[in-house]
């Protein structure tokens, strides 16, 4: 059953087949070929599946794809021209500082949750440039790491707003 | 590691195609000219006796090391490729690893034990150097000179003294194949030789990790597959009972007309084009299943075990433990009681396989290519060589989680289907399904004499052993059974009391009968928990009762410098200073403690201290600081043992906090991560990690080696901040609270 939805999925403008009804996660993997959103747990649990809708981390294992007709959705693939739109950047970087600040820290083990991980610290950033680490700590509650990647993936994120601070000034 | 070939599948930004399992054909083809058969048209294992097996060298002056251990996120693959391009002098940048593949990769046993680097490493490193001489053989011929003054930099084979005069790997070899036997004599480079091993290089799988080009294996795909979900009762019963199917109701699933039901036996699945229809048949398909109430519950659990008739098994004996006991001034006992904890992958497992009439392929995330490539020629009656297993890395799996299962049930579900089929298990399968690691009750006695030496040792243990079928071949009639009998299932002599200098020493195994319990199988650092969690109290109880600081007692009580030496490195990073333990205890709401422990998996040494607060009003533990110390040997790569230990000490942290398997009469019920809850970012303490760095001792395991000290230490510490010692994990708010009141 072929739908009349259009998503604009990282700035590009995107007519989808998928029925209105199936998540958001299924039409991003199976439908758009993405590899940021993958299926975690399926009950919005684990952030495994996140990503931005207008700009808001959101879990799409949860979010029919109905519900963000016509808006805006940021996947992890996405992110570096997201963070330079935002930021007013002349040219997409390469990587958006988190995940940069992921690779300097050396915080990947398994790195399955690291899109969730990712996607989760840009919202925070880009909401609240200098965050405490008990604010980093409640933002990134909700986002599980079996592998134990807790402790230097804040320290990234508090890299990732130090060189944040940097690019802003 | 992602090819290049796959990066470019990959696509960009709006993905385009994905990528296709089968390009390594193609990619190994284009290698190997020499008239040989090329890499990978025939079934594995590849002749471990030659050196082709194990590297290849290339035209543009790189190389291939055809490795038989799985990257599982522990950074193995970045390690291995360190040993490998020290013997080479070659350049990291120059060498690359292969994806595991029956057709390809050498047979180096399963990735388990954290045997990657201490098994792997001097495999890889004698074929290394077997290639390298092979090689300056070559360049002797080529430039007229002796091997004698040959240097190599950078795959680069020069003239000493003579720099016009050099030749290249990749123009003495250049894709061909060396056709040499792999004798193990070529002499390998002296420690003081080493230029990246021992140095902490950046993980080469860290980029396209972060960035979403990495391809885990959720993210493959075969054209013209089918979407799979298998259909279980919602968490397992006891292992020999099963579940068996009443009924199934093909018209419930009338409203998905794309979706087929499957079914072997009492094996059930689903199948469709689209993997959102698959997912709604498997939860809307009414099935009706027998299920038997044999388990004990978690209410009965530890009662049932310790009532058993087990088989004993003296593990370990030494001197004369009972008259011992009768005769030291100073005797303590604990008996303690750790759960069964699940894996619990954060991705769930998944696979696809293609079933041929003739053939197979089967892609997952198994531990153990081989091992499973045999399992499958029962499930699909196709014999070995018949059939292909290729490895993509998952999301990290801590020991046996539902990988093989996953494998096994695709498989099915294609021979069934007649189409490659993509089977991702949902988060309740997972949950519900895994091999769990098995619940254990510790005994044990420790005696000191009169000037703190402990001078007997003794521990009894039950837990059950680990099972040896899948669900997927058991739902299909293969019965039940245990694994046979091996090291890592029973009492550990290497993590009870023999880190201390104690002559009068005794193990006991007490094996209860599995089929009664849950489904079992290794769960990283393997019981370790529970038997350090049960030994260091007690060591730690007998510090207490000769009025010595804790840290004190056990280097009076260790004589081998390595266990000193983790022990000391530990103590060091925590600014530890003497004091009895729980001699600060106050009637505060929130105290505070600090807790110290030794303990190990296999052949690494781990120490660890633990800074905790306990709130005795709520019965909350957190842990504010955690440090650990490992000893692994020669440490390859320190900066990946660090970010291991750090990863260790936040899942101990979990597993002590947290973690517990609940189960009725029936089945098990934590199903995802309400009922089954790990630590959280609010909840996860500070850590640090030091590598006791040892250049000439053979290297040993370092991914589940600190988890026993960290375990124990954290139970210590809770006796530091309350006087209590805790007789059962996970220490949650009303486990906590009990043992408070009870000790009032």
């Amino acid at each position: 059953m072929a739908s009349e939805l259009q998503i604009r999925i990282n700035d590009q403008l995107r007519k989808i087949q998928s029925a209105p009804d199936t998540p958001l996660l299924y039409v991003l993997t199976d439908e758009l070929n993405l590899q940021g959103p993958r299926f975690g747990c399926g009950l919005g649990q684990c952030g495994s599946c996140s990503v931005l809708v207008n700009g808001v981390e959101t879990r799409s294992c949860m979010t029919r794809v109905a519900a963000v007709d016509g808006k805006s959705v940021t996947t992890l693939e996405g992110l570096p021209a997201w963070y330079a739109a935002q930021k007013k950047l002349a040219r997409t970087p390469n990587l958006h500082p988190v995940q940069q600040a992921m690779i300097d820290e050396q915080a990947v083990q398994c790195g399955y949750c690291f899109n969730g991980m990712i996607i989760k610290a840009s919202e925070l950033l880009s909401k609240n440039a200098q965050p405490s680490e008990s604010q980093i700590r409640t933002a990134m509650n909700g986002h599980l790491c079996r592998c134990g990647t807790y402790p230097r993936v804040l320290k990234a994120i508090q890299n990732a707003a130090q060189a944040m601070k940097a690019v802003t000034k | 590691m992602t090819t290049r070939r796959e990066f470019l599948q990959a696509g960009g930004a709006l993905g385009g195609a994905l990528v296709i399992g089968f390009n390594l054909g193609n990619e190994l083809l284009a290698q190997d000219r020499g008239g040989a058969p090329a890499r990978g048209a025939t079934a594995g294992p590849p002749d471990a006796r030659q050196v082709d097996t194990w590297l290849a060298v290339h035209a543009d002056n790189s190389a291939t090391v055809y490795i038989g251990f799985a990257e599982l996120g522990q950074g193995n693959s970045t390690a291995l490729l360190q040993i490998a391009a020290d013997e080479l002098d070659l350049e990291m940048s120059q060498i690359k690893t292969f994806r595991l593949d029956t057709n390809v990769t050498p047979n180096q046993g399963g990735t388990y034990s954290s045997a990657s680097i201490a098994r792997g490493g001097p495999q890889i490193r004698t074929a290394a150097a077997e290639a390298r001489l092979a090689l300056l053989q070559m360049a002797s011929k080529n430039l007229g000179s002796s091997i004698e003054k040959l240097s190599v930099s950078k795959g680069v084979v020069s003239v000493i003294d003579t720099p016009g005069r050099s030749v290249t790997y990749g123009q003495l070899v250049g894709d061909k194949l060396f056709n040499i036997p792999f004798t193990g004599s070529a002499p390998v480079k002296s420690a003081s030789a080493y230029k990246v091993v021992g140095s902490s290089v950046r993980r080469n799988d860290a980029p396209d990790k972060v960035r979403g080009t990495y391809i885990y294996m959720q993210h493959v795909r075969l054209p013209g597959m089918l979407h799979g979900r298998v259909v279980r009762p919602r968490g397992q019963g006891a292992y020999g009972s099963g579940a068996k199917v009443l009924s199934v109701d093909e018209t419930s699933i009338r409203s998905i007309p794309e979706a087929r039901v499957l079914r072997r036996g009492d094996f059930v699945g689903v199948v469709a084009p689209n993997e959102w229809d698959a997912v709604r048949a498997a939860q809307q398909l009414d099935v009706k299943w027998d299920r038997p109430a044999t388990l004990p519950g978690n209410a009965r659990l530890f009662e049932q075990m310790r009532a058993e008739t087990t088989q004993d098994r003296v593990v370990s004996e030494k001197g004369d433990v009972a008259a011992t006991f009768g005769t030291a001034p100073h005797v303590v006992s604990q008996t303690c009681r750790g759960p069964y904890q699940a894996h619990a992958p954060f991705g769930p497992n998944c696979a696809i396989a293609d079933v041929r009439p003739d053939s197979a392929t089967v892609i997952c995330s198994t531990q153990d290519i081989y091992t499973l490539r045999t399992g499958l020629t029962r499930i699909v009656e196709l014999p070995a060589e018949k059939i292909r297993v290729q490895y993509y890395e998952g999301s990290g799996t801590y020991g046996h989680s539902c990988h093989d299962d996953v494998a096994q049930a695709a498989s099915i579900l294609s021979q069934l289907a007649g189409k490659p089929v993509r089977l991702q298990f949902m988060r309740w399968d997972e949950m519900g399904y895994d091999n769990y690691g098995p619940a254990h009750i510790g005994e044990v006695r420790a005696a000191a004499d009169a000037d703190g030496r402990i001078v007997a040792y003794e521990y009894h243990g039950w837990q059950h052993n680990w099972s040896n079928v899948e669900t997927s071949a058991q739902l299909t009639g293969t019965a039940p059974a245990e694994r046979p009998g091996s090291a890592a299932q029973q009492v550990s002599p290497l993590n009870l009391g023999s880190m201390y200098d104690v002559a009068n020493l005794k193990l006991v195994n007490h094996a209860i009968p599995s089929l009664k319990y849950l489904k079992g199988a290794w769960l990283r650092s393997p019981l370790d928990l529970s038997f350090s969690f049960a030994s260091e109290q007690a060591v730690d109880e007998l510090a207490h009762l000769l009025k010595m600081d804790p840290y004190a007692f056990r280097q009076r009580n260790i004589k081998d410098p390595r266990w000193l030496g983790v022990l000391d490195a530990v103590a060091k990073a925590a600014s530890w200073t003497p004091r009895l333990a729980a001699s600060g205890s106050s009637g505060a709401k929130i105290v505070t403690g600090r807790g110290i422990a030794v303990g190990t998996h296999l052949a690494s040494y781990g120490g660890a201290v633990a800074e905790i607060e306990v709130n005795k009003e709520t019965g909350r533990v957190v842990a504010k600081h955690l440090y650990g110390a490992i000893d692994a040997g020669l440490a390859v790569n320190p900066g990946n043992i660090e970010n291991q230990i750090s990863g260790q000490l936040v899942q101990t942290a979990s597993r002590m906090f947290k973690e517990e398997v609940t189960f009725n009469t029936t089945n098990v019920t934590s199903l995802d991560w309400n009922g089954y809850p790990i630590l959280r970012f609010e909840e996860c303490p500070q850590v640090t990690a030091v590598v006791v760095q040892r250049m000439n001792e053979r290297s040993s395991g370092a991914g589940e080696e600190v988890m026993a000290a960290a375990a124990a230490a954290i139970a210590n510490a809770f006796f530091d901040a309350t006087g209590v010692r805790m007789e059962e994990y996970p220490m949650t708010p009303p486990r906590v609270l009990a043992s408070l009141g009870k000790a009032k």
